[in-house]
Protein backbone atom coordinates (compact mmCIF):
# COMPACT_ATOMS: atom_id res chain seq x y z
CA UNK A 1 0.00 0.00 0.00
CA UNK A 2 1.20 3.69 -0.71
CA UNK A 3 -0.07 6.89 0.61
CA UNK A 4 0.14 10.50 0.11
CA UNK A 5 -0.97 13.05 2.88
CA UNK A 6 -1.83 16.48 3.66
CA UNK A 7 -2.47 18.28 6.59
CA UNK A 8 -5.73 20.44 6.72
CA UNK A 9 -5.91 22.91 9.76
CA UNK A 10 -5.61 19.84 12.80
CA UNK A 11 -7.20 17.30 10.61
CA UNK A 12 -4.39 14.71 8.64
CA UNK A 13 -6.03 13.61 5.48
CA UNK A 14 -4.25 10.10 3.96
CA UNK A 15 -5.35 8.66 0.70
CA UNK A 16 -4.55 5.10 0.77
CA UNK A 17 -3.44 3.32 -2.51
CA UNK A 18 -3.44 -0.67 -2.35
CA UNK A 19 -3.91 -3.42 -0.37
CA UNK A 20 -4.54 -2.74 3.21
CA UNK A 21 -3.00 -6.27 4.80
CA UNK A 22 -0.95 -7.34 7.58
CA UNK A 23 2.37 -5.41 5.85
CA UNK A 24 0.37 -2.15 5.41
CA UNK A 25 -1.38 -2.23 8.45
CA UNK A 26 2.35 -1.75 10.08
CA UNK A 27 3.53 0.55 8.41
CA UNK A 28 0.45 2.57 8.75
CA UNK A 29 0.01 2.41 12.25
CA UNK A 30 3.63 3.76 12.72
CA UNK A 31 3.44 6.16 10.41
CA UNK A 32 0.10 7.85 12.34
CA UNK A 33 1.20 6.83 15.38
CA UNK A 34 4.75 8.94 14.77
CA UNK A 35 2.36 11.73 14.06
CA UNK A 36 0.45 11.82 16.95
CA UNK A 37 3.27 11.70 19.23
CA UNK A 38 4.72 14.64 17.55
CA UNK A 39 1.29 16.45 18.24
CA UNK A 40 -0.50 18.86 16.40
CA UNK A 41 -2.92 16.27 14.97
CA UNK A 42 -6.43 15.85 16.55
CA UNK A 43 -8.53 14.07 13.36
CA UNK A 44 -7.86 11.68 10.56
CA UNK A 45 -9.53 11.55 7.62
CA UNK A 46 -8.80 8.64 5.68
CA UNK A 47 -9.21 8.44 1.85
CA UNK A 48 -10.41 4.72 0.79
CA UNK A 49 -11.32 5.39 -2.85
CA UNK A 50 -7.84 3.68 -4.30
CA UNK A 51 -7.90 0.48 -1.85
CA UNK A 52 -8.02 -2.60 -3.85
CA UNK A 53 -8.15 -4.85 -0.56
CA UNK A 54 -8.44 -5.10 3.01
CA UNK A 55 -8.85 -7.79 5.90
CA UNK A 56 -8.94 -7.84 9.90
CA UNK A 57 -5.49 -6.62 9.77
CA UNK A 58 -6.08 -3.41 7.80
CA UNK A 59 -9.50 -2.71 9.79
CA UNK A 60 -7.76 -3.21 13.22
CA UNK A 61 -5.07 -0.44 12.36
CA UNK A 62 -7.88 1.35 11.49
CA UNK A 63 -9.61 1.00 14.72
CA UNK A 64 -6.33 1.22 16.95
CA UNK A 65 -5.88 4.66 15.17
CA UNK A 66 -9.63 5.72 16.19
CA UNK A 67 -8.84 4.40 20.20
CA UNK A 68 -6.18 6.81 20.59
CA UNK A 69 -7.58 9.95 18.22
CA UNK A 70 -11.06 9.67 20.12
CA UNK A 71 -8.96 8.91 24.02
CA UNK A 72 -7.36 12.41 22.61
CA UNK A 73 -10.90 14.33 21.83
CA UNK A 74 -10.21 13.72 18.04
CA UNK A 75 -12.15 12.03 15.47
CA UNK A 76 -11.94 9.32 12.47
CA UNK A 77 -13.83 9.13 9.22
CA UNK A 78 -13.62 6.61 6.48
CA UNK A 79 -14.18 8.23 2.38
CA UNK A 80 -15.13 6.46 -0.59
CA UNK A 81 -14.38 2.85 0.08
CA UNK A 82 -15.32 0.93 -3.00
CA UNK A 83 -18.23 -1.78 -3.10
CA UNK A 84 -16.21 -4.82 -1.76
CA UNK A 85 -13.59 -2.88 1.00
CA UNK A 86 -17.13 -1.02 2.21
CA UNK A 87 -18.80 -4.56 2.56
CA UNK A 88 -16.03 -5.72 4.74
CA UNK A 89 -15.80 -2.88 6.59
CA UNK A 90 -19.79 -3.18 7.30
CA UNK A 91 -19.23 -6.95 8.26
CA UNK A 92 -16.82 -5.95 10.39
CA UNK A 93 -19.01 -3.36 12.52
CA UNK A 94 -15.91 -0.91 11.78
CA UNK A 95 -19.13 2.21 10.45
CA UNK A 96 -20.33 1.99 13.95
CA UNK A 97 -17.57 3.61 15.39
CA UNK A 98 -16.02 5.33 12.14
CA UNK A 99 -18.41 6.87 10.00
CA UNK A 100 -18.34 6.58 6.25
CA UNK A 101 -18.55 9.88 3.86
CA UNK A 102 -18.84 9.85 -0.04
CA UNK A 103 -16.04 12.54 -0.56
CA UNK A 104 -13.17 14.17 0.93
CA UNK A 105 -15.39 17.96 0.88
CA UNK A 106 -17.66 16.03 2.70
CA UNK A 107 -15.29 14.97 5.46
CA UNK A 108 -13.71 18.62 5.18
CA UNK A 109 -17.60 19.54 5.96
CA UNK A 110 -18.33 17.89 9.10
CA UNK A 111 -15.90 20.34 10.98
CA UNK A 112 -13.06 17.81 10.83
CA UNK A 113 -9.75 19.69 10.96
CA UNK A 114 -11.04 23.24 12.41
CA UNK A 115 -10.46 24.79 15.31
CA UNK A 116 -12.23 23.02 18.72
CA UNK B 1 -8.80 -24.59 -17.83
CA UNK B 2 -11.01 -27.69 -15.69
CA UNK B 3 -10.64 -30.75 -13.92
CA UNK B 4 -8.30 -31.38 -10.71
CA UNK B 5 -5.44 -29.19 -10.06
CA UNK B 6 -4.15 -28.20 -7.47
CA UNK B 7 -0.91 -25.90 -6.14
CA UNK B 8 1.30 -25.86 -3.21
CA UNK B 9 2.60 -22.92 -1.74
CA UNK B 10 5.94 -23.37 0.51
CA UNK B 11 7.21 -20.04 1.95
CA UNK B 12 9.19 -18.22 4.81
CA UNK B 13 6.37 -17.34 7.23
CA UNK B 14 7.21 -13.23 7.05
CA UNK B 15 4.18 -10.95 6.37
CA UNK B 16 5.34 -9.80 2.86
CA UNK B 17 4.66 -12.94 1.36
CA UNK B 18 0.71 -12.83 2.24
CA UNK B 19 0.05 -11.40 -0.74
CA UNK B 20 1.98 -13.42 -2.89
CA UNK B 21 -0.21 -16.23 -1.38
CA UNK B 22 -3.65 -14.71 -1.61
CA UNK B 23 -2.73 -13.80 -5.50
CA UNK B 24 -1.55 -17.47 -6.20
CA UNK B 25 -4.81 -19.12 -4.50
CA UNK B 26 -6.81 -16.27 -6.19
CA UNK B 27 -5.57 -17.59 -9.85
CA UNK B 28 -6.32 -21.50 -8.95
CA UNK B 29 -9.17 -20.65 -7.54
CA UNK B 30 -10.63 -18.27 -11.02
CA UNK B 31 -10.29 -22.12 -12.34
CA UNK B 32 -13.71 -22.87 -10.96
CA UNK B 33 -16.53 -20.25 -12.36
CA UNK B 34 -15.83 -17.98 -9.03
CA UNK B 35 -17.23 -14.43 -9.32
CA UNK B 36 -15.25 -11.22 -8.73
CA UNK B 37 -16.85 -10.65 -5.49
CA UNK B 38 -16.34 -14.39 -4.50
CA UNK B 39 -13.06 -14.25 -5.12
CA UNK B 40 -12.11 -11.23 -3.29
CA UNK B 41 -13.96 -12.87 -0.43
CA UNK B 42 -11.68 -15.69 -0.91
CA UNK B 43 -8.60 -13.54 -0.96
CA UNK B 44 -9.69 -11.92 2.49
CA UNK B 45 -9.99 -15.64 3.80
CA UNK B 46 -6.60 -17.02 2.50
CA UNK B 47 -5.24 -13.48 4.15
CA UNK B 48 -6.67 -14.33 7.11
CA UNK B 49 -5.26 -17.47 7.50
CA UNK B 50 -2.32 -17.08 6.44
CA UNK B 51 -1.69 -13.65 8.29
CA UNK B 52 -2.60 -16.09 11.47
CA UNK B 53 0.56 -18.21 10.96
CA UNK B 54 2.73 -15.72 10.21
CA UNK B 55 2.02 -13.33 13.15
CA UNK B 56 1.09 -16.05 16.17
CA UNK B 57 2.98 -19.26 15.02
CA UNK B 58 6.54 -18.31 15.02
CA UNK B 59 7.51 -15.74 17.94
CA UNK B 60 11.04 -16.82 17.39
CA UNK B 61 12.18 -16.94 13.98
CA UNK B 62 9.70 -16.91 11.09
CA UNK B 63 9.12 -20.66 9.93
CA UNK B 64 7.84 -22.19 6.75
CA UNK B 65 3.96 -22.12 5.73
CA UNK B 66 2.69 -24.41 3.38
CA UNK B 67 -0.42 -23.45 1.32
CA UNK B 68 -1.74 -26.17 -0.54
CA UNK B 69 -4.64 -24.82 -3.32
CA UNK B 70 -6.70 -27.56 -5.07
CA UNK B 71 -9.81 -27.45 -7.46
CA UNK B 72 -11.13 -30.32 -7.99
CA UNK B 73 -13.70 -29.33 -10.61
CA UNK B 74 -16.53 -27.99 -8.00
CA UNK B 75 -14.92 -27.02 -5.22
CA UNK B 76 -11.83 -25.25 -3.73
CA UNK B 77 -10.04 -26.22 -0.90
CA UNK B 78 -7.24 -24.15 0.83
CA UNK B 79 -4.95 -26.19 3.07
CA UNK B 80 -2.87 -23.73 5.42
CA UNK B 81 -0.35 -25.03 7.33
CA UNK B 82 2.48 -24.21 10.05
CA UNK B 83 4.71 -25.91 12.39
CA UNK B 84 4.89 -23.59 14.64
CA UNK B 85 3.35 -22.91 18.08
CA UNK B 86 -0.25 -24.07 18.13
CA UNK B 87 -2.94 -22.67 19.00
CA UNK B 88 -4.06 -23.56 22.83
CA UNK B 89 -6.94 -23.05 22.81
CA UNK B 90 -8.77 -23.48 18.95
CA UNK B 91 -12.81 -22.51 20.53
CA UNK B 92 -11.68 -19.54 22.09
CA UNK B 93 -9.12 -18.33 19.09
CA UNK B 94 -12.19 -19.04 16.68
CA UNK B 95 -14.47 -16.90 18.66
CA UNK B 96 -15.59 -13.30 16.93
CA UNK B 97 -13.63 -10.54 18.69
CA UNK B 98 -11.18 -12.25 20.80
CA UNK B 99 -7.24 -12.05 19.90
CA UNK B 100 -4.65 -12.69 21.82
CA UNK B 101 -3.17 -9.43 20.70
CA UNK B 102 -5.16 -5.97 21.89
CA UNK B 103 -4.07 -4.29 18.69
CA UNK B 104 -6.01 -6.85 16.57
CA UNK B 105 -9.01 -7.07 15.95
CA UNK B 106 -9.51 -10.82 16.60
CA UNK B 107 -12.20 -11.07 13.63
CA UNK B 108 -9.84 -13.15 11.57
CA UNK B 109 -11.68 -16.66 11.86
CA UNK B 110 -14.85 -14.89 11.64
CA UNK B 111 -14.15 -13.46 7.92
CA UNK B 112 -12.93 -16.99 7.26
CA UNK B 113 -16.29 -18.71 8.59
CA UNK B 114 -18.33 -15.62 6.73
CA UNK B 115 -16.54 -15.82 3.19
CA UNK B 116 -16.19 -20.06 3.08
CA UNK B 117 -18.25 -22.83 3.36
CA UNK B 118 -16.70 -24.75 5.69
CA UNK B 119 -13.11 -23.43 8.23
CA UNK B 120 -11.55 -26.80 9.73
CA UNK B 121 -8.50 -26.00 12.34
CA UNK B 122 -6.44 -28.57 13.73
CA UNK B 123 -3.79 -27.85 16.43
CA UNK B 124 -1.05 -29.82 18.54
CA UNK B 125 0.63 -26.70 20.60
CA UNK B 126 4.31 -26.71 20.30
CA UNK B 127 3.36 -28.85 16.83
CA UNK B 128 1.73 -26.73 14.68
CA UNK B 129 -1.79 -25.59 12.59
CA UNK B 130 -3.64 -26.74 10.05
CA UNK B 131 -6.42 -24.58 8.60
CA UNK B 132 -8.32 -25.55 5.70
CA UNK B 133 -11.01 -23.80 3.80
CA UNK B 134 -13.52 -25.06 0.99
CA UNK B 135 -15.60 -22.88 -1.02
CA UNK B 136 -17.92 -24.24 -3.81
CA UNK B 137 -19.01 -20.92 -6.34
CA UNK B 138 -22.53 -20.16 -6.28
CA UNK B 139 -22.98 -20.52 -9.64
CA UNK B 140 -22.86 -23.75 -11.39
CA UNK B 141 -20.42 -24.00 -14.31
CA UNK B 142 -21.61 -23.99 -17.54
CA UNK B 143 -21.72 -26.88 -19.28
CA UNK B 144 -18.62 -27.62 -21.51
CA UNK B 145 -19.10 -26.19 -25.07
CA UNK B 146 -19.54 -29.31 -26.76
CA UNK B 147 -17.79 -29.57 -30.22
CA UNK B 148 -19.67 -28.73 -33.24
CA UNK B 149 -21.17 -31.09 -35.22
CA UNK B 150 -21.06 -28.76 -38.40
CA UNK B 151 -19.41 -25.87 -39.36
CA UNK B 152 -21.68 -23.19 -40.69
Amino acid sequence: MEWSAEQVGRAYLIRLQGEFDEEAADRFRAHVDALLEQGGLRDLIVVMREVTFIDSSGLGALLGRYRRLQAQGGRVLIVAPPRHVRAILELSGVPKLIPILRSERQALAAGVGGSP
Amino acid sequence: MSGANFVTIEAKAVIGNVAVIRYAVAAVASQLPFTLPELEEIKVAVSEAVTNAVVHAYPEEPGVVRVRAEVDGEELTVVVTDHGVGIPDIARARRNGWSSDPERLGMGFYFMEEFMDSVEVSSTPGAGTTVTLRRRPEQVAPPAAQPSATVS
